[in-house]
């Protein structure tokens, strides 16, 4: 069961494609990272998957092939929008009663504890709270409604590094706690490091890398040596190549495994160091299937894989 | 990371209980209690206005129009109230328009204006019953308070309509009595809600509203409503007042002469000195050879005329409401 499916998936807003051609599956119990410059189509991606918007072309599903927006995946996704939009002019108390209302399922008593830990007043305006509390009282409604799959769009941009810090304890607290898999877009990478262990990089409306962010770090390593080596090297496919006066830096998909050429030096690469590898080469890609993009020679070994 | 302790879940659609529809009241009375408080206060005043004036205007029909030629109702009744009765009419017109404009239009624009459709709609309950619940909760609500209100009015109209100054027809006194006056309110906020939902942004939802209700209302007193039913024909000189006249002219030898209005009526009067007699035109013209016509509708078609413009204004509403609650369901966001 896969928590989110799509297949040929593509939105357009006018004349202007958001998304195209997306292919995707986000497997279950991971917090995936929905990663890309702004423009991408992430929050396109995200609209489609929790139904507030309906595909051009393709299809989506979430849990196990529920369409988006139908009663048993409403019943099932938490969404909490970009900018996390509230009733300002409710309290949170009411807003708890207005949530639990409008689904079957609310823990009333984790929201409330919730609120206690977090410092919330229950009788103050959500219009009235910080930022970071507004965020924080979306997602503890958004988890009070005991969902299988978390859906977050850009939840930390407009939050302080301790609020962030604090959003995210509660996540992971909620997926060790409830199982509750999710799925998060963010521009914020060093945030992500942390906590993503799935990672789904978009860039101009495709789908670019997608696989567990294990895979994908296993499977390429920096090599760095001579400058003057860089053009000749071609022993694994080159995602990116970074120029110093002396001395390049080979992003390549390799594994610890595989032979290192003379001058060369092998290093593991970070999760940042490969989403920005990959960012800067936008026709580059690491995918399930068949790898589109730059012709990627002597394909050998997956570099990541979904798990189905 | 891995779930071990995944809670029992209903699987997929299989037995999946929608969530009830009488949640949506608290959740409805919770986010609109404000607008409805508005709608309660501008009634309210009115209401208040209307009863006070209301008795004395009553008094003053009992004490002074008996019968109601006389003078003393011409100087304690007509000559002092009538233009408290001009008041009401002006200020009551609007009260369907405001009611549109401030409790229809905001209703979805604010939602899609500030983001909190994206929290609403994603919620377990559905956003095309959400919307459907909502939208039919205020609507009975409003429509209900209007159409009480309208009583009043009815009530504080009856002395004038006793002593002939207010004709149950009159177009500035019909869309006020009760089935109309329930019907326009409920039609502005229908009109406002789809409005809201195209527009998606408050004010100009706003102006849209009032505009189409303005259009709307304007042209059913100026060519629609005198086709609710086939007009009656006449000859005789003596309609009871309360007759509404749609259209009226002259023949001569079985022939038509002229209309009411226009030059050849004058030519006409003038001929035949008319204008010098003690008659009116009509009696005048009758006299020297022309039969008068009128296409009217009697006064006992009040309430027929009531229910048919109620009716298609309620058919319209149930429209307006459909679209808005189908629009929401297939539109993207």
């Amino acid at each position: 069961m896969n928590v989110i499916e799509a297949s040929g998936l593509g939105k357009r807003y006018g004349s202007t494609w958001a998304l195209r051609e997306c292919t995707l599956a986000v497997p279950p119990g991971h917090v995936a990272a929905l990663v890309g410059p702004n423009g991408a189509g992430k929050s396109t991606l995200l609209n489609l998957a929790v139904g507030l918007a309906a595909p051009t072309t393709g299809a989506v599903t979430v849990l196990g092939g529920l369409p988006p927006g139908s009663p048993a995946a409403l019943d099932g996704v938490a969404f909490v929008a970009q900018d996390t939009p509230l009733y300002k002019n409710l309290s949170a108390a009411d807003l708890l009663h207005l949530t639990r209302n409008l689904n079957r399922r609310f823990d009333q008593r984790y929201a409330q504890s919730r609120l206690g830990e977090l410092g919330i007043p229950e009788k103050r305006k959500a219009g009235q709270l910080s930022g970071g509390q507004q965020a924080q009282l979306a997602l503890t409604l958004a988890l009070a409604r005991r969902p299988q799959l978390l859906v977050l769009d850009e939840p930390m941009a407009m939050l302080d590094p301790l609020a962030r810090h604090d959003f995210m304890a509660t996540v992971m607290t909620a997926m060790a706690d409830d199982g509750v898999s999710v799925v998060l877009s963010s521009h914020v990478l060093t945030e992500l490091e942390r906590v993503a262990d799935y990672l789904v990089l978009l860039s101009q409306g495709r789908v670019q890398v997608a696989g567990q962010v294990d895979d994908l770090l296993a499977s390429h390593r920096m090599l760095t040596g001579p400058a003057a080596g860089a053009d000749t090297y071609a022993d694994r496919p080159v995602v990116h190549v970074r120029r110093g006066e002396a001395q390049a830096h080979l992003l390549v998909r390799a594994t610890a495994d595989d032979p290192v050429p003379p001058g060369w030096e092998a290093h593991p690469v970070s999760l940042e160091e490969l989403t920005l590898a990959y960012l800067r080469e936008p026709g580059a890609s690491a995918l399930p299937g068949p790898v589109r993009g730059r012709p990627a020679p002597r394909e050998s070994g997956q570099p990541s894989e979904v798990t189905r | 990371m891995t779930a071990l302790t995944t809670p029992a879940r209903p699987k997929h659609d299989a037995g999946l209980q929608p969530v009830p529809w009488r949640r949506m009241a608290w959740v409805t009375w919770r986010q609109h209690r404000a607008t409805l408080a508005g709608v309660a206060a501008l009634l309210g005043v009115l209401a208040v206005y209307l009863w006070l004036t209301g008795l004395q205007i009553h008094h003053a029909y009992a004490t002074s129009c008996h019968p109601a030629s006389s003078l003393a109702c011409n100087i304690n009744f007509t000559g002092r109230y009538a233009v408290s009765v001009n008041v009401a009419r002006v200020l009551l017109q609007a009260v369907p328009a405001l009611i549109g404009a401030f409790a229809g239009a905001p209703l979805l624009a604010r939602e899609m204006e500030t983001g909190t459709f994206r929290f609403a709609w994603t919620q377990g309950f559905g956003r095309w019953r959400w919307t459907l619940a909502k939208l039919m909760l205020l609507a009975v609500v409003v429509a209900a308070a209007a159409g009480a209100f309208s009583v009043l009015f009815s009530w504080y109209l009856s002395p004038f309509s006793a002593a002939g100054y207010s004709i149950p027809f009159a177009t500035d006194v019909f869309d006020l009595r009760e089935v109309a006056f329930t019907g326009w309110t409920l039609a502005a906020f229908a009109i406002g809600a789809l409005a809201g939902m195209l527009i998606r942004r408050v004010v100009p939802a706003i102006a849209a509203t009032l505009a189409v209700y303005a259009g709307l209302a304007l042209a059913t007193a100026l060519w629609l409503r005198q086709h609710y039913m086939t007009p009656l024909l006449t000859t005789k000189l003596s309609l009871p007042a309360s007759a509404w006249i749609v259209n009226q002219w002259y023949t001569k030898g079985g022939k038509f002469a002229f209309g009411a209005r226009g030059s050849q009526i004058i030519n006409a009067i003038q001929h035949y000195s008319c204008n010098s007699s003690n008659l009116s035109p009509a009696q005048c013209l009758t006299q020297h050879g022309y039969t008068w016509w009128a296409s009217y509708q009697p006064g006992s078609r009040f309430w027929p005329f009531q229910w048919i413009e109620g009716g298609w204004l309620l058919a319209l509403s149930v429209l307006l409401i459909a679209a808005t609650v189908w629009l929401v369901r297939h539109r993207a966001a």
